[in-house]
Protein backbone atom coordinates (compact mmCIF):
# COMPACT_ATOMS: atom_id res chain seq x y z
CA UNK A 1 0.00 0.00 0.00
CA UNK A 2 0.77 3.83 -0.71
CA UNK A 3 2.89 5.65 1.92
CA UNK A 4 0.75 8.66 3.47
CA UNK A 5 1.69 11.24 6.09
CA UNK A 6 -1.63 12.36 7.36
CA UNK A 7 -1.92 15.19 9.65
CA UNK A 8 -5.12 16.66 12.02
CA UNK A 9 -5.45 20.06 12.86
CA UNK A 10 -7.67 20.83 15.71
CA UNK A 11 -8.61 24.38 16.37
CA UNK A 12 -11.56 26.81 17.78
CA UNK A 13 -13.91 28.46 15.08
CA UNK A 14 -11.75 31.72 13.98
CA UNK A 15 -8.33 30.45 14.89
CA UNK A 16 -7.62 29.32 11.38
CA UNK A 17 -6.81 25.35 11.68
CA UNK A 18 -8.18 25.10 7.89
CA UNK A 19 -6.13 27.85 6.97
CA UNK A 20 -3.26 26.32 8.65
CA UNK A 21 -3.81 22.96 7.16
CA UNK A 22 -4.24 24.56 3.01
CA UNK A 23 -0.95 26.56 3.69
CA UNK A 24 0.46 23.43 4.94
CA UNK A 25 -0.69 21.34 1.88
CA UNK A 26 0.79 24.26 -0.76
CA UNK A 27 3.67 24.13 0.87
CA UNK A 28 4.16 20.42 0.47
CA UNK A 29 2.81 19.96 -3.19
CA UNK A 30 5.76 22.85 -3.26
CA UNK A 31 8.39 20.44 -2.52
CA UNK A 32 7.02 17.69 -4.93
CA UNK A 33 4.72 15.89 -2.90
CA UNK A 34 0.91 15.05 -4.03
CA UNK A 35 -1.41 16.30 -1.22
CA UNK A 36 -4.61 16.74 0.34
CA UNK A 37 -6.11 19.56 2.49
CA UNK A 38 -9.80 19.70 3.98
CA UNK A 39 -11.95 21.02 7.14
CA UNK A 40 -14.16 18.75 8.73
CA UNK A 41 -17.56 20.99 7.81
CA UNK A 42 -20.08 20.51 10.68
CA UNK A 43 -21.85 23.41 12.56
CA UNK A 44 -19.02 25.84 12.95
CA UNK A 45 -19.35 28.99 15.63
CA UNK A 46 -16.33 31.31 16.23
CA UNK A 47 -15.44 29.05 19.23
CA UNK A 48 -16.14 26.50 18.81
CA UNK A 49 -14.15 23.06 18.04
CA UNK A 50 -12.92 22.29 14.58
CA UNK A 51 -10.75 19.87 12.97
CA UNK A 52 -9.03 20.16 9.69
CA UNK A 53 -6.68 17.44 7.57
CA UNK A 54 -3.57 16.85 5.38
CA UNK A 55 -2.65 13.60 3.56
CA UNK A 56 0.42 13.69 1.88
CA UNK A 57 2.19 10.96 -0.47
CA UNK A 58 4.55 10.81 -3.51
CA UNK A 59 2.23 9.81 -5.64
CA UNK A 60 -1.36 10.08 -6.56
CA UNK A 61 -3.61 10.27 -3.34
CA UNK A 62 -6.99 8.17 -4.19
CA UNK A 63 -8.05 7.93 -0.23
CA UNK A 64 -10.82 10.49 0.17
CA UNK A 65 -12.00 9.50 3.42
CA UNK A 66 -11.38 11.23 6.95
CA UNK A 67 -8.17 11.13 8.85
CA UNK A 68 -8.63 8.58 11.42
CA UNK A 69 -4.69 7.52 12.47
CA UNK A 70 -2.87 10.83 11.75
CA UNK A 71 0.90 10.91 11.60
CA UNK A 72 0.96 14.28 12.87
CA UNK A 73 -2.01 15.70 15.41
CA UNK A 74 -1.45 19.64 15.71
CA UNK A 75 -3.43 21.60 18.38
CA UNK A 76 -3.89 25.32 18.06
CA UNK A 77 -6.11 25.87 21.58
CA UNK A 78 -4.49 24.50 24.52
CA UNK A 79 -8.08 24.59 26.00
CA UNK A 80 -9.33 22.33 24.20
CA UNK A 81 -7.53 19.10 25.97
CA UNK A 82 -9.42 19.95 28.50
CA UNK A 83 -12.43 18.75 26.07
CA UNK A 84 -11.24 16.61 23.39
CA UNK A 85 -9.50 13.60 22.93
CA UNK A 86 -6.90 15.02 20.60
CA UNK A 87 -4.50 11.77 20.65
CA UNK A 88 -7.65 9.88 19.37
CA UNK A 89 -5.94 7.43 16.66
CA UNK A 90 -2.86 9.17 16.65
CA UNK A 91 -0.09 6.69 14.95
CA UNK A 92 3.07 4.92 17.14
CA UNK A 93 6.00 7.10 16.35
CA UNK A 94 4.06 10.10 15.78
CA UNK A 95 3.72 13.40 17.07
CA UNK A 96 1.59 15.61 18.84
CA UNK A 97 2.27 19.46 18.68
CA UNK A 98 0.30 21.73 21.39
CA UNK A 99 -0.06 25.75 21.43
CA UNK A 100 0.75 26.09 24.72
CA UNK A 101 2.79 27.70 27.86
CA UNK A 102 3.63 24.72 29.44
CA UNK A 103 6.75 22.70 29.37
CA UNK A 104 6.39 19.49 26.89
CA UNK A 105 7.12 17.21 29.86
CA UNK A 106 3.81 18.48 31.09
CA UNK A 107 1.61 17.63 28.45
CA UNK A 108 3.36 14.73 28.07
CA UNK A 109 2.11 13.33 31.14
CA UNK A 110 -1.10 15.11 30.84
CA UNK A 111 -2.24 13.48 27.82
CA UNK A 112 -0.65 10.18 28.61
CA UNK A 113 1.40 10.26 25.70
CA UNK A 114 3.99 7.45 25.35
CA UNK A 115 5.29 5.90 22.32
CA UNK A 116 4.76 9.28 20.13
CA UNK A 117 6.47 13.11 20.87
CA UNK A 118 4.85 16.03 22.39
CA UNK A 119 6.01 18.70 21.55
CA UNK A 120 5.13 22.47 22.54
CA UNK A 121 5.60 25.96 21.32
CA UNK A 122 3.84 29.07 22.93
CA UNK A 123 2.61 30.26 19.13
CA UNK A 124 -0.56 32.42 21.27
CA UNK A 125 2.30 34.33 22.15
CA UNK A 126 4.70 35.05 19.50
CA UNK A 127 1.27 35.92 17.24
CA UNK A 128 0.59 38.32 20.24
CA UNK A 129 3.76 39.92 19.86
CA UNK A 130 4.37 40.15 16.30
CA UNK A 131 1.54 40.17 14.61
CA UNK A 132 -0.38 41.99 17.11
CA UNK A 133 -3.82 39.64 17.18
CA UNK A 134 -4.18 36.29 18.66
CA UNK A 135 -3.67 34.12 15.52
CA UNK A 136 -1.56 31.09 16.11
CA UNK A 137 -1.79 28.82 12.88
CA UNK A 138 0.65 30.45 10.51
CA UNK A 139 2.65 30.23 13.46
CA UNK A 140 2.29 27.08 13.99
CA UNK A 141 3.66 25.66 11.00
CA UNK A 142 7.38 26.47 11.67
CA UNK A 143 7.05 24.23 14.60
CA UNK A 144 5.21 21.74 12.55
CA UNK A 145 7.78 21.48 9.96
CA UNK A 146 10.60 21.28 12.28
CA UNK A 147 8.91 18.62 14.60
CA UNK A 148 8.01 16.60 11.72
CA UNK A 149 11.02 17.36 8.81
CA UNK A 150 8.00 15.98 6.67
CA UNK A 151 9.06 19.21 4.43
CA UNK A 152 12.26 20.99 3.65
CA UNK A 153 12.46 24.37 5.19
CA UNK A 154 13.17 26.83 2.92
CA UNK A 155 11.22 25.55 0.48
CA UNK A 156 8.43 25.11 3.00
CA UNK A 157 8.79 28.99 3.94
CA UNK A 158 9.20 30.29 0.54
CA UNK A 159 5.55 28.56 -0.74
CA UNK A 160 4.31 30.08 2.86
CA UNK A 161 5.70 33.44 2.02
CA UNK A 162 4.10 33.21 -1.76
CA UNK A 163 0.92 32.05 -0.30
CA UNK A 164 0.25 34.85 1.94
CA UNK A 165 1.96 37.46 -0.42
CA UNK A 166 -1.11 36.26 -2.71
CA UNK A 167 -3.68 36.41 0.31
CA UNK A 168 -3.07 39.73 1.69
CA UNK A 169 -1.98 42.00 -1.77
CA UNK A 170 0.73 44.21 -0.66
CA UNK A 171 0.00 44.36 2.76
CA UNK A 172 3.50 43.90 3.94
CA UNK A 173 3.06 44.18 7.00
CA UNK A 174 1.44 41.51 7.83
CA UNK A 175 3.40 38.74 5.39
CA UNK A 176 6.83 40.04 6.87
CA UNK A 177 4.79 39.29 10.38
CA UNK A 178 3.92 36.12 9.39
CA UNK A 179 7.39 35.24 8.05
CA UNK A 180 9.32 36.41 11.55
CA UNK A 181 6.75 34.67 13.30
CA UNK A 182 6.70 30.77 11.92
CA UNK A 183 10.76 31.90 12.20
CA UNK A 184 10.31 31.95 15.57
CA UNK A 185 8.17 29.23 16.25
CA UNK A 186 10.62 27.11 14.26
CA UNK A 187 13.39 28.22 16.73
CA UNK A 188 11.27 27.67 20.00
CA UNK A 189 9.64 24.46 19.55
CA UNK A 190 10.30 22.30 22.09
CA UNK A 191 10.11 18.33 21.90
CA UNK A 192 9.87 15.55 24.84
CA UNK B 1 0.22 22.64 -18.62
CA UNK B 2 0.99 23.27 -14.90
CA UNK B 3 0.26 22.04 -11.40
CA UNK B 4 -1.86 23.67 -8.61
CA UNK B 5 -3.18 23.13 -5.50
CA UNK B 6 -7.24 23.28 -5.60
CA UNK B 7 -10.15 22.30 -4.06
CA UNK B 8 -13.12 20.71 -6.34
CA UNK B 9 -15.02 24.19 -6.20
CA UNK B 10 -11.86 25.53 -7.21
CA UNK B 11 -10.92 23.53 -9.96
CA UNK B 12 -14.34 23.72 -11.19
CA UNK B 13 -14.62 27.57 -11.37
CA UNK B 14 -11.04 27.83 -13.00
CA UNK B 15 -12.04 25.42 -15.84
CA UNK B 16 -15.53 27.95 -15.80
CA UNK B 17 -12.70 30.51 -16.40
CA UNK B 18 -10.74 29.15 -19.31
CA UNK B 19 -14.02 28.30 -21.25
CA UNK B 20 -14.93 32.12 -20.63
CA UNK B 21 -18.38 31.24 -21.16
CA UNK B 22 -21.41 33.33 -22.76
CA UNK B 23 -23.47 33.73 -19.87
CA UNK B 24 -23.47 32.33 -16.16
CA UNK B 25 -26.87 32.81 -14.24
CA UNK B 26 -26.32 31.24 -10.96
CA UNK B 27 -27.79 31.76 -7.30
CA UNK B 28 -25.37 30.37 -4.38
CA UNK B 29 -25.82 27.17 -2.46
CA UNK B 30 -23.39 25.86 -0.05
CA UNK B 31 -21.91 23.62 -0.83
CA UNK B 32 -21.39 25.06 -4.36
CA UNK B 33 -21.50 28.45 -3.00
CA UNK B 34 -17.84 28.97 -4.05
CA UNK B 35 -17.97 27.77 -8.09
CA UNK B 36 -20.57 31.04 -8.46
CA UNK B 37 -18.27 33.07 -5.86
CA UNK B 38 -15.18 33.02 -7.61
CA UNK B 39 -16.50 32.77 -10.86
CA UNK B 40 -17.94 36.13 -10.22
CA UNK B 41 -14.81 37.48 -8.93
CA UNK B 42 -13.02 36.02 -11.88
CA UNK B 43 -16.00 38.47 -13.57
CA UNK B 44 -15.46 41.44 -11.69
CA UNK B 45 -11.43 41.43 -12.15
CA UNK B 46 -12.22 41.02 -16.10
CA UNK B 47 -10.41 37.64 -16.36
CA UNK B 48 -13.69 36.68 -18.46
CA UNK B 49 -16.01 38.38 -21.21
CA UNK B 50 -18.83 36.81 -19.36
CA UNK B 51 -22.45 38.48 -18.36
CA UNK B 52 -22.72 36.73 -15.12
CA UNK B 53 -26.63 37.32 -13.89
CA UNK B 54 -27.22 37.61 -10.69
CA UNK B 55 -30.80 35.74 -10.01
CA UNK B 56 -33.10 35.43 -7.13
CA UNK B 57 -33.69 31.83 -6.94
CA UNK B 58 -32.04 28.60 -8.85
CA UNK B 59 -35.19 28.40 -11.11
CA UNK B 60 -34.96 31.67 -12.41
CA UNK B 61 -30.95 30.80 -12.94
CA UNK B 62 -31.93 27.63 -15.28
CA UNK B 63 -34.46 30.03 -16.73
CA UNK B 64 -32.29 32.64 -17.37
CA UNK B 65 -29.44 30.03 -18.97
CA UNK B 66 -32.22 28.60 -21.09
CA UNK B 67 -33.14 32.25 -22.70
CA UNK B 68 -29.31 32.68 -22.98
CA UNK B 69 -29.14 29.12 -24.62
CA UNK B 70 -31.72 30.00 -27.13
CA UNK B 71 -30.79 33.18 -27.88
CA UNK B 72 -27.37 30.92 -29.01
CA UNK B 73 -24.58 31.62 -26.51
CA UNK B 74 -22.35 29.53 -24.76
CA UNK B 75 -24.12 28.69 -20.90
CA UNK B 76 -22.97 27.29 -18.10
CA UNK B 77 -24.39 27.91 -14.30
CA UNK B 78 -23.41 25.92 -10.98
CA UNK B 79 -25.84 24.45 -7.99
CA UNK B 80 -26.47 21.66 -5.84
CA UNK B 81 -28.83 19.96 -3.99
CA UNK B 82 -32.50 22.00 -2.93
CA UNK B 83 -30.55 24.17 -6.35
CA UNK B 84 -31.12 21.49 -8.48
CA UNK B 85 -34.50 20.24 -7.25
CA UNK B 86 -35.38 23.90 -7.67
CA UNK B 87 -34.40 23.86 -11.03
CA UNK B 88 -36.36 20.53 -11.47
CA UNK B 89 -38.89 22.31 -13.88
CA UNK B 90 -36.21 24.42 -16.01
CA UNK B 91 -34.02 20.27 -16.56
CA UNK B 92 -36.68 18.83 -18.83
CA UNK B 93 -37.42 22.67 -20.39
CA UNK B 94 -33.43 22.89 -21.08
CA UNK B 95 -32.98 19.51 -22.51
CA UNK B 96 -36.47 19.34 -24.87
CA UNK B 97 -35.50 22.44 -26.19
CA UNK B 98 -31.42 20.83 -27.03
CA UNK B 99 -29.73 23.58 -25.35
CA UNK B 100 -26.62 22.39 -24.30
CA UNK B 101 -25.95 24.26 -21.22
CA UNK B 102 -23.83 22.47 -18.51
CA UNK B 103 -23.87 22.89 -14.69
CA UNK B 104 -20.74 22.29 -12.07
CA UNK B 105 -22.85 20.69 -9.48
CA UNK B 106 -22.07 19.65 -6.18
CA UNK B 107 -23.89 16.07 -4.89
CA UNK B 108 -25.55 16.89 -1.79
CA UNK B 109 -28.15 15.07 0.50
CA UNK B 110 -31.99 16.62 -0.31
CA UNK B 111 -33.61 17.74 3.05
CA UNK B 112 -35.69 16.65 5.60
CA UNK B 113 -33.85 16.48 7.57
CA UNK B 114 -31.67 19.61 6.91
CA UNK B 115 -28.15 18.19 5.85
CA UNK B 116 -25.49 19.87 3.96
CA UNK B 117 -23.06 16.46 3.16
CA UNK B 118 -22.84 14.67 0.36
CA UNK B 119 -24.79 12.13 -1.31
CA UNK B 120 -26.26 11.62 -4.67
CA UNK B 121 -30.09 11.85 -4.41
CA UNK B 122 -30.11 15.08 -5.84
CA UNK B 123 -28.61 14.15 -9.83
CA UNK B 124 -29.95 10.63 -9.13
CA UNK B 125 -33.73 12.41 -8.55
CA UNK B 126 -32.70 14.34 -12.00
CA UNK B 127 -31.57 11.55 -13.89
CA UNK B 128 -34.78 11.42 -16.05
CA UNK B 129 -34.52 14.78 -17.19
CA UNK B 130 -32.51 14.21 -20.72
CA UNK B 131 -29.10 15.35 -19.09
CA UNK B 132 -25.91 13.85 -19.21
CA UNK B 133 -24.46 13.00 -15.75
CA UNK B 134 -21.03 12.56 -14.84
CA UNK B 135 -19.74 11.20 -11.45
CA UNK B 136 -16.37 12.80 -10.83
CA UNK B 137 -13.80 10.87 -8.35
CA UNK B 138 -11.49 13.48 -7.86
CA UNK B 139 -10.43 17.72 -8.37
CA UNK B 140 -8.31 16.74 -11.80
CA UNK B 141 -11.37 14.62 -12.99
CA UNK B 142 -13.92 17.87 -11.88
CA UNK B 143 -11.69 19.78 -13.80
CA UNK B 144 -11.05 17.76 -16.56
CA UNK B 145 -14.80 16.54 -16.88
CA UNK B 146 -16.36 20.33 -17.31
CA UNK B 147 -14.18 21.08 -20.28
CA UNK B 148 -14.95 17.55 -21.79
CA UNK B 149 -18.97 17.62 -20.84
CA UNK B 150 -19.27 21.11 -22.28
CA UNK B 151 -17.22 19.68 -25.95
CA UNK B 152 -19.73 16.75 -25.80
CA UNK B 153 -22.97 18.95 -24.96
CA UNK B 154 -22.47 21.56 -27.46
CA UNK B 155 -21.64 18.57 -30.24
CA UNK B 156 -25.04 16.98 -29.46
CA UNK B 157 -27.56 20.04 -28.17
CA UNK B 158 -27.77 17.48 -25.31
CA UNK B 159 -27.47 19.78 -21.55
CA UNK B 160 -24.63 17.88 -18.99
CA UNK B 161 -24.02 17.91 -15.38
CA UNK B 162 -20.86 17.28 -13.91
CA UNK B 163 -20.85 16.89 -10.25
CA UNK B 164 -18.46 16.18 -6.95
CA UNK B 165 -18.86 14.59 -4.01
CA UNK B 166 -19.95 17.47 -1.36
CA UNK B 167 -16.95 18.67 0.61
CA UNK B 168 -15.49 15.46 -0.03
CA UNK B 169 -14.22 16.99 -2.80
CA UNK B 170 -15.50 20.31 -3.36
CA UNK B 171 -13.83 21.73 -0.02
CA UNK B 172 -11.27 19.43 -0.14
CA UNK B 173 -7.77 20.80 -1.86
CA UNK B 174 -5.83 18.47 -3.86
CA UNK B 175 -3.00 18.72 -6.03
CA UNK B 176 -4.26 18.70 -9.72
CA UNK B 177 -2.74 20.12 -13.54
CA UNK B 178 -4.70 22.72 -15.19
CA UNK B 179 -4.29 22.86 -19.40
CA UNK B 180 -3.10 26.73 -20.86
CA UNK B 181 -6.25 28.91 -21.67
CA UNK B 182 -5.31 28.71 -25.10
CA UNK B 183 -5.77 25.10 -25.34
CA UNK B 184 -8.99 24.96 -23.23
CA UNK B 185 -10.14 27.34 -26.15
CA UNK B 186 -8.68 25.50 -28.82
CA UNK B 187 -10.24 22.20 -27.49
CA UNK B 188 -13.90 23.80 -27.63
CA UNK B 189 -13.59 25.54 -30.34
CA UNK B 190 -16.43 28.00 -31.16
CA UNK B 191 -19.85 27.83 -30.17
CA UNK B 192 -22.05 27.49 -33.21
CA UNK B 193 -25.26 26.90 -32.42
CA UNK B 194 -27.41 25.02 -34.54
CA UNK B 195 -30.55 27.67 -33.90
CA UNK B 196 -30.45 31.13 -32.78
CA UNK B 197 -32.98 33.43 -31.79
CA UNK B 198 -30.97 36.37 -32.99
CA UNK B 199 -30.45 34.76 -36.03
CA UNK B 200 -33.24 37.46 -37.92
CA UNK B 201 -32.83 36.21 -40.95
CA UNK B 202 -34.31 33.07 -39.90
CA UNK B 203 -36.82 33.41 -37.34
CA UNK B 204 -37.65 30.20 -35.28
CA UNK B 205 -40.41 29.49 -32.31
CA UNK B 206 -39.00 27.86 -29.69
CA UNK B 207 -40.81 26.24 -26.66
CA UNK B 208 -44.14 26.21 -29.09
CA UNK B 209 -46.94 24.09 -27.92
CA UNK B 210 -46.62 20.88 -29.43
CA UNK B 211 -50.13 18.54 -28.43
CA UNK B 212 -50.97 15.27 -29.29
CA UNK B 213 -50.19 15.72 -33.10
CA UNK B 214 -46.29 15.75 -32.58
CA UNK B 215 -45.37 15.63 -29.13
CA UNK B 216 -44.76 12.00 -29.13
CA UNK B 217 -42.50 12.44 -32.13
CA UNK B 218 -40.34 15.35 -30.81
CA UNK B 219 -39.84 13.69 -27.75
CA UNK B 220 -38.73 10.33 -29.73
CA UNK B 221 -36.27 12.15 -31.75
CA UNK B 222 -34.62 13.85 -28.02
CA UNK B 223 -34.30 10.42 -26.94
CA UNK B 224 -33.06 9.27 -30.23
CA UNK B 225 -30.10 12.09 -30.27
CA UNK B 226 -29.59 11.29 -26.80
CA UNK B 227 -28.19 7.56 -27.68
CA UNK B 228 -26.02 9.29 -29.80
CA UNK B 229 -24.47 11.24 -26.90
CA UNK B 230 -21.99 8.30 -25.69
CA UNK B 231 -20.03 8.35 -29.32
CA UNK B 232 -19.74 12.01 -29.21
CA UNK B 233 -18.49 12.23 -25.32
CA UNK B 234 -16.13 9.21 -26.21
CA UNK B 235 -14.79 11.04 -28.99
CA UNK B 236 -14.31 14.15 -26.60
CA UNK B 237 -12.71 12.42 -24.29
CA UNK B 238 -10.12 10.64 -26.48
CA UNK B 239 -9.13 14.19 -28.02
CA UNK B 240 -9.33 15.23 -24.65
CA UNK B 241 -6.91 12.54 -23.72
CA UNK B 242 -4.09 14.03 -26.54
CA UNK B 243 -4.46 17.08 -25.33
CA UNK B 244 -3.84 16.51 -21.53
CA UNK B 245 -2.58 12.62 -21.20
CA UNK B 246 -5.97 12.36 -19.16
CA UNK B 247 -8.28 9.85 -20.42
CA UNK B 248 -11.62 9.52 -18.68
CA UNK B 249 -13.81 6.43 -20.09
CA UNK B 250 -17.57 6.66 -19.16
CA UNK B 251 -16.61 3.61 -17.58
CA UNK B 252 -13.91 2.45 -15.87
CA UNK B 253 -12.27 -0.76 -14.84
CA UNK B 254 -9.84 -0.97 -12.69
CA UNK B 255 -7.54 -5.11 -11.89
CA UNK B 256 -10.93 -6.39 -13.68
CA UNK B 257 -9.42 -9.33 -15.85
CA UNK B 258 -9.55 -11.83 -13.82
CA UNK B 259 -11.37 -10.72 -10.61
CA UNK B 260 -13.98 -13.09 -9.35
CA UNK B 261 -15.92 -10.02 -7.53
CA UNK B 262 -16.24 -6.55 -8.06
CA UNK B 263 -17.58 -3.50 -6.71
CA UNK B 264 -19.64 -1.28 -9.29
CA UNK B 265 -19.35 2.30 -7.91
CA UNK B 266 -19.15 6.04 -8.42
CA UNK B 267 -17.48 9.38 -7.11
CA UNK B 268 -14.82 9.75 -4.62
CA UNK B 269 -15.60 6.56 -2.88
CA UNK B 270 -14.95 4.59 -6.01
CA UNK B 271 -11.10 6.25 -6.24
CA UNK B 272 -11.07 4.97 -2.60
CA UNK B 273 -11.58 1.99 -3.00
CA UNK B 274 -8.85 1.12 -5.73
CA UNK B 275 -6.90 1.75 -2.73
CA UNK B 276 -8.69 -1.97 -1.16
CA UNK B 277 -8.65 -3.08 -4.03
CA UNK B 278 -4.71 -2.96 -4.27
CA UNK B 279 -4.47 -4.34 -0.90
CA UNK B 280 -6.45 -6.76 -1.12
CA UNK B 281 -4.51 -8.25 -4.17
CA UNK B 282 -1.38 -7.40 -1.69
CA UNK B 283 -3.35 -10.57 -0.09
CA UNK B 284 -4.16 -12.77 -3.42
CA UNK B 285 -7.51 -11.84 -3.51
CA UNK B 286 -8.96 -11.56 -6.84
CA UNK B 287 -10.69 -8.42 -6.38
CA UNK B 288 -11.55 -5.84 -8.71
CA UNK B 289 -13.45 -2.09 -9.37
CA UNK B 290 -16.07 -0.76 -11.96
CA UNK B 291 -16.73 3.20 -11.69
CA UNK B 292 -19.51 4.41 -13.52
CA UNK B 293 -18.77 7.86 -14.22
CA UNK B 294 -21.28 8.46 -16.45
CA UNK B 295 -24.57 7.58 -15.46
CA UNK B 296 -26.75 9.28 -17.90
CA UNK B 297 -26.77 7.92 -21.38
CA UNK B 298 -26.23 4.92 -19.68
CA UNK B 299 -23.45 3.09 -21.11
CA UNK B 300 -25.34 -0.08 -21.35
CA UNK B 301 -22.85 -2.53 -23.36
CA UNK B 302 -19.93 -1.14 -21.67
CA UNK B 303 -21.43 -2.12 -18.12
CA UNK B 304 -23.18 -5.78 -19.41
CA UNK B 305 -19.22 -6.45 -20.61
CA UNK B 306 -17.72 -5.09 -17.73
CA UNK B 307 -19.72 -6.55 -15.19
CA UNK B 308 -20.97 -9.68 -16.78
CA UNK B 309 -17.13 -11.70 -16.24
CA UNK B 310 -17.90 -11.60 -12.38
CA UNK B 311 -19.63 -14.32 -10.01
CA UNK B 312 -20.92 -11.70 -7.76
CA UNK B 313 -20.92 -7.66 -7.47
CA UNK B 314 -21.52 -5.29 -5.20
CA UNK B 315 -22.88 -2.03 -6.50
CA UNK B 316 -22.56 1.17 -4.23
CA UNK B 317 -25.69 3.50 -3.90
CA UNK B 318 -25.16 7.10 -2.44
CA UNK B 319 -28.82 7.30 -2.58
CA UNK B 320 -32.12 5.54 -2.72
CA UNK B 321 -34.70 5.09 -4.91
CA UNK B 322 -37.45 5.06 -1.83
CA UNK B 323 -38.68 1.58 -3.80
CA UNK B 324 -38.17 -0.64 -0.89
CA UNK B 325 -35.41 -2.20 -3.04
CA UNK B 326 -32.76 -0.20 -2.88
CA UNK B 327 -30.89 2.31 -4.88
CA UNK B 328 -31.13 3.63 -8.69
CA UNK B 329 -27.78 1.88 -10.08
CA UNK B 330 -28.86 -1.60 -8.39
CA UNK B 331 -31.97 -1.52 -9.48
CA UNK B 332 -30.40 -0.31 -13.25
CA UNK B 333 -27.88 -2.93 -13.34
CA UNK B 334 -29.90 -5.51 -12.46
CA UNK B 335 -32.40 -4.33 -15.20
CA UNK B 336 -29.38 -4.18 -17.65
CA UNK B 337 -28.06 -7.50 -16.90
CA UNK B 338 -31.10 -9.19 -17.12
CA UNK B 339 -31.04 -10.95 -20.56
CA UNK B 340 -27.63 -11.10 -20.17
CA UNK B 341 -26.77 -15.71 -20.37
CA UNK B 342 -23.96 -15.06 -17.92
CA UNK B 343 -24.44 -12.90 -14.74
CA UNK B 344 -23.24 -12.15 -11.15
CA UNK B 345 -25.22 -12.07 -8.19
CA UNK B 346 -25.71 -8.76 -7.64
CA UNK B 347 -26.53 -7.41 -4.18
CA UNK B 348 -26.47 -3.11 -3.00
CA UNK B 349 -25.08 -1.36 -0.66
CA UNK B 350 -26.89 2.10 0.40
CA UNK B 351 -24.09 4.08 1.81
CA UNK B 352 -22.83 7.33 2.92
CA UNK B 353 -25.75 9.49 2.83
CA UNK B 354 -26.12 12.67 4.42
CA UNK B 355 -22.26 12.59 4.18
CA UNK B 356 -21.71 9.51 6.18
CA UNK B 357 -18.31 8.79 5.85
CA UNK B 358 -16.83 5.63 4.50
CA UNK B 359 -13.66 3.82 5.29
CA UNK B 360 -11.40 1.55 3.69
CA UNK B 361 -12.31 -1.11 6.18
CA UNK B 362 -16.08 0.01 5.09
CA UNK B 363 -15.29 -0.96 1.35
CA UNK B 364 -13.15 -4.22 2.56
CA UNK B 365 -16.40 -5.76 4.15
CA UNK B 366 -18.35 -5.32 1.00
CA UNK B 367 -15.32 -6.90 -0.22
CA UNK B 368 -15.44 -9.59 2.42
CA UNK B 369 -19.33 -10.65 1.88
CA UNK B 370 -19.32 -10.51 -1.81
CA UNK B 371 -16.74 -13.03 -1.79
CA UNK B 372 -18.66 -14.84 0.46
CA UNK B 373 -21.41 -14.51 -2.15
CA UNK B 374 -19.42 -15.89 -4.78
CA UNK B 375 -18.28 -18.67 -2.67
CA UNK B 376 -21.45 -19.77 -1.88
CA UNK B 377 -23.30 -19.20 -5.12
CA UNK B 378 -26.09 -17.50 -3.67
CA UNK B 379 -27.32 -13.99 -1.88
CA UNK B 380 -27.93 -14.06 1.96
CA UNK B 381 -29.00 -10.13 2.34
CA UNK B 382 -29.90 -8.47 -0.94
CA UNK B 383 -29.83 -4.92 0.13
CA UNK B 384 -27.26 -3.61 3.19
CA UNK B 385 -27.63 -0.18 4.88
CA UNK B 386 -23.90 0.07 5.38
CA UNK B 387 -23.15 1.46 8.39
CA UNK B 388 -26.01 2.57 9.93
CA UNK B 389 -26.86 2.66 13.46
CA UNK B 390 -29.38 -0.28 14.53
CA UNK B 391 -29.36 -1.75 11.59
CA UNK B 392 -26.42 -4.54 11.83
Amino acid sequence: MQQYFEVRWHGRGGQGAKTAALLFGEAAMETGKYIQAFPEYGPERTGAPVKAYNRLSDGPIRIHTQVTDPDVVVVLDASLLESINVTEGLKKGGAILVNTQEKAEVIKKKLGVTDAKVAVVDATKIAVEILKRNVPNTVMLGAMVKVTGALEWDSALASIEAKLSEKFRGRKEIIEGNVKAIKKAYDEVEVA
Amino acid sequence: MKTVAKTGNEAMAYAMKQINPDVVAAYPITPATEVVQIFSNYVADGEVDTEFVAVESEHSALSACVGASIAGGRVMTSTSSQGLALMHEILYIAAGNRLPIVIALVNRSLSAPINIHCDHSDTMGSREAGWMHLYCANSQEAYDSLIIALKTAEATAVPAIVSTDAFILSHAMERLEVLEDSDVQNFIGEYRPRFSALDLENPKTYGPLDLQDYFFEHKRAQIDDFSKVLDAYDKAAKDYAELSGRYYPALEEYKTEDADVAIFAAGSTADTAKEVVDDLRDQGRKVGLVRMRMWRPLPVEQIKKALTKFKAVAVMDRSDTMADFGGPVFLETRGMLYDSEEKPLITDYVYGLGGRNIKLTDIARVYDDIEQVAKAGKIEKLITYLGVRGEE
